[in-house]
């Protein structure tokens, strides 16, 4: 896709004082993309890594490349830089033969520079590019180096990293640059009634600027504590009107397929044209599994830096999708859409669609009042967690007939849940700035709008609902419901950790039901020789560490979207006496194609599990009818360093086959591969998230 | 009186009202944006800085509390024999994703280097507990305390 519409050279790598720099729309969110993109081209042209730069991904100059989410990025911008560094390999040897003369199959390209046989004179590959016509198209048929599989590439930044002189986004610090911060309302549907106008006054008059358009209220000073303290004083002089309220009882009551706008999913893909299909009319098992409201929560706050010149607005973001949002913050100001220029800066790892597009809109709105003044906007801690789109509260039926051999003769699975589509797309109905927070305040406000189904193959609520398992008659049915407490956007994995959680946990029910081992139940359902390659090789390497003493043991397989990365989990862990999960070790055995940054993948694989593991055992926001009442890391408690069990992974290697995305492949399995555990250790059979304590309790008294 | 702070080595005069917290003197007036803001609340430990070789977290104690102590961030973390090791500890086992949580850590594994013995696993984690890190670095970070405090 991103060659077609980029098919220049120049597009993807151009050359500045003596440099190659890669262009790509890709942005690094902490997946360390651009370490994989700078180790592809540099495995093209054989140059040392500091030859090369990634280009500060633009609006206004980069390849749009969309979001960048979905684990899709090595596919798309991996592929197309792959293709435009063969380009100029290709055409600087042909370089290098005119100068030189000789065959093309006699000359050795090395450390980036071409030798020739009897010549001491190595060509280098960046002298030659100098000469290279880059607007030349990419060669989608110019020969590839040989790939060599998984070479650690430095991690880009690291250096920097450990010795706190890395950037990120949070730390710019610009001449005549203001802090900004925002007083929230107490929750989303209460607006601003007044404000005390003597604490305004006195705020002014100490040199803060206090910033109104409707009840969105913000305050800007050149100092950040006192920017901080302001808006605390601020907050303490608002007015809220709170006549409506959040509203509050058991979300997984609204989880019905009558509030629901149902869809038949057929082949990975939601109809509109084919009828929602019947219940199975025999069914031997079902069960329902849960998950809460679950927050991205990023390690720092979204932010944002913005100025506007009186024509121009130029915004730095952290957002995965700057492209989208350029519109809908063009739209949302009517402003003309190149007349807003956005800019990546790294934030902290967001795993999805969090408060940075929300602050970068704030930021800009605060810019265009505070002419020439860059602005730099902070959510607070308590606004991420109470403000970001948090990932939707959702549920997934599941029910098998079985064979009289015990196999699944038939299986249905219906998703149930909030939308994870937040992010700010323009559309019909000012649909891109409905989706900005702060256009819900401001006095020319819109509304917050319920999105339509996301019909994309392997998309939103339905990903991984169809089981990766061979089974005669299926049915599947994607039920959007729209009526929800909270605002909600894309999180990592969207359905697939659900879908895959309940699956999972789900054949692990039916084997046990019909006396069957766990590794084996799976195999009988599957013939894909790599599926059946990764159970084997997590089946030795548990073979090898024989379960303690106590220990409860879970597996789990999947593969992401049926088509990307596989992955199977093991997991060892204890319950004690307080009802407290304890992980001891894990192992995940990957199969993600030619491996292209060896180190990189398991940091994503790794990641995932451990994002996972925190889902499983702590992570669900709560509300009361006054607002969100999970509002900083007590109240909403994730894994921390104790409760990190020993991590074993094993990957397989793939050298002939496409490299597919794993960013997301690990978490589905994780969940359910501890949820399998938790039963082996306890006898409960734990159906949503998270099993905390007291969810472990009050399924040990239900018993 | 004015403040001054004793910060990575040098005496440092604080312009800052003394009951700044110190992560924003450090990063606002003086600069040093290593140390992170992750939550203001003493819940994260972004904000992590050594204070009399011991991690201690920026974000809420006032300026004025840290007069007379030997504060060092993770800029000035360089300067120790330990904390070099530990920098390239991190390094050696890529022990970041996004990296944020990174100053934090490197500062808190400084201070578990300086014990001066080896650390065990338990240890490590035990002593890492206030420091979030949402990516799920954490084996690496492990391992990398692991090489720094083990070898001499
Ligand atoms: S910023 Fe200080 S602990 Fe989070
Ligand atoms: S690496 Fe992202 S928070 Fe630790």
């Amino acid at each position: 896709m991103s060659l077609k519409d980029y098919p220049l050279l120049s597009d993807w790598l151009t050359l500045k004082d003596g440099r190659l720099y890669v262009r790509t729309g890709k942005v690094d969110i902490g997946q360390r993309i651009s370490t994989a993109l700078v180790g592809i081209v540099r495995q093209e042209l054989t140059l040392p890594s500091d030859a090369i730069e990634v280009e500060t991904v633009r609006t206004d100059r980069s390849p749009d490349e969309g979001m960048t989410s979905g684990s899709n990025s090595i596919e798309q911008s991996g592929y197309a830089l792959r293709l435009a560094a063969a380009t100029l390999r290709k055409a600087a040897t042909n370089m290098a033969l005119a100068r030189i003369g000789g065959r093309p199959e006699d000359l050795r390209l090395e450390d980036g520079a071409f030798q020739a046989p009897g010549s001491n004179l190595p060509l280098s590959i960046l002298d030659l590019a100098v000469e290279v016509d880059f607007r030349q198209p990419v060669d989608e048929s110019a020969p590839l180096m040989p790939q060599t599989d998984g070479v650690g590439f430095p991690m880009r930044g690291l250096t920097e990293l450990v010795r706190g002189t890395y950037r990120f986004l949070h730390d710019l610090d610009v001449p005549n640059m203001l802090h900004a911060r925002v007083p929230r309302p107490p929750h989303a549907r209460a607006w601003l009634e007044d404000v005390d106008t003597k604490t305004v006054e006195a705020l002014e008059s100490s040199g803060i600027k206090v910033i109104r358009d409707g009840s969105f209220l913000a305050v800007a000073g050149p100092r950040e504590w006192p920017v901080i303290r302001a808006a605390q004083r601020l907050s303490g002089a608002c007015r809220w009107n709170v006549t409506e309220s959040l509203p509050e009882g058991d979300v997984f009551n609204l989880l019905t397929r009558e509030n629901a706008t149902r869809l038949a999913v057929i082949d990975g893909s939601p109809r509109t044209d084919a009828p929602v299909p019947e219940p199975l009319r025999v069914v031997d098992v079902c069960a329902r599994y849960e998950r809460p409201f679950t927050m991205h929560g990023a390690l720092g706050p979204s932010a944002a830096m913005a100025v506007w010149d009186g024509t121009k607005l130029e915004i730095t973001s952290h957002s995965q999708g700057i492209y989208i949002l350029r519109e809908s913050i063009a739209e949302s100001l009517d402003l003309a859409p190149e007349n807003v220029v956005i800019s990546y800066m790294p934030g902290s790892g967001c795993y999805g669609h969090n408060g940075a597009d929300d602050a970068a809109y704030e930021a800009a709105l605060l810019a265009m009042v505070l002419q020439g003044s860059p602005v730099l906007l902070k959510w607070t801690r308590d606004d991420e967690h109470a403000w970001e789109p948090y990932g939707p509260a959702s549920a997934v039926e599941l029910s098998a007939k079985l064979g009289t051999d015990g196999r699944l003769a038939a299986f249905s699975a219906e998703a149930i849940g909030g939308t994870f589509r937040g992010r700010p797309r323009s559309g019909p109905d000012r649909a891109g700035p409905a989706k900005l927070l702060a256009n819900h305040y401001r006095e020319a406000s819109v509304g917050p709008q319920p999105g339509a189904p996301n019909m994309n193959r392997q998309g939103g609520l339905h990903r991984n609902l169809n089981p990766i398992y061979d089974i005669p008659e299926t049915r599947f049915v994607k039920s959007l419901v729209t009526q929800m407490p909270l605002r909600t956007s894309a999180l990592r994995c969207l359905g697939a950790a659900l879908n895959v959680f309940g699956i999972e946990s789900f054949i692990d029910e039916i084997a046990q039901l019909s006396g069957q081992d766990a590794f084996d139940y799976r195999r009988f359902h599957l013939t894909d020789p790599r599926a059946l390659s990764l159970l084997d090789r997590l089946e030795a390497a548990l073979s090898r560490h024989p379960k303690a003493e106590g220990c409860g043991r879970g597996i789990a397989y999947g593969q992401y979207k049926n088509a990307m990365t596989r992955v199977a989990v093991a997991v060892d862990l204890t319950v004690n006496d307080a009802a407290e999960i304890k992980l001891q070790t894990a192992w995940i055995a990957a199969d993600a194609g030619r491996i292209v940054d060896r180190d990189g993948l398991i940091a994503q694989l790794e990641g995932g599990f451990l994002q996972a593991a925190s889902w499983a055992l702590h992570e669900a926001v709560t509300w009361d009818r006054d607002g969100v009442t999970s509002r900083d890391w007590d109240s909403y408690r994730v894994l921390r360093f104790p409760e990190v069990p020993a991590i074993h992974t094993d990957l397989i290697e793939r050298p002939g086959d496409p490299s597919v995305g794993a960013g997301e492949a690990s978490p589905g399995p994780t969940l359910a591969a501890i949820a399998n555990a938790v039963y082996d250790a306890t006898g409960l059979r734990m159906r949503r998230l998270p099993f905390t304590p007291d969810a472990l309790t009050a399924a040990a008294l239900a018993t | 009186m004015s403040l001054t702070l004793r910060i990575n080595g040098e005496d440092c005069v604080i312009a800052s009202d003394p009951e700044t917290p110190l992560l924003f003197v450090l990063r606002d007036e003086l600069k040093l944006k290593g140390a992170k803001l992750g939550c203001g609340l003493e819940q994260c430990g972004a904000c992590a800085v050594l204070v009399d070789g011991e991690a201690t977290l920026s974000c809420v104690a006032p300026a004025a509390t840290f007069e007379g102590r030997e504060i060092v961030t993770v800029e000035g973390v360089a300067d120790i024999a330990e904390g070099r090791r530990v920098q390239d500890a991190f390094v050696a086992a890529n022990a970041a994703q996004c990296g944020y949580c990174t100053s934090g850590l490197v500062v808190a594994a400084t201070a578990l280097a300086l014990v001066g013995r080896p650390v065990s696993r338990e240890e490590a984690k035990a002593a890492l507990e206030p420091h979030l890190c949402r990516c799920g670095a954490h084996p690496r970070v492990l391992e990398a305390v692991e090489i720094a405090t083990s070898t001499p």
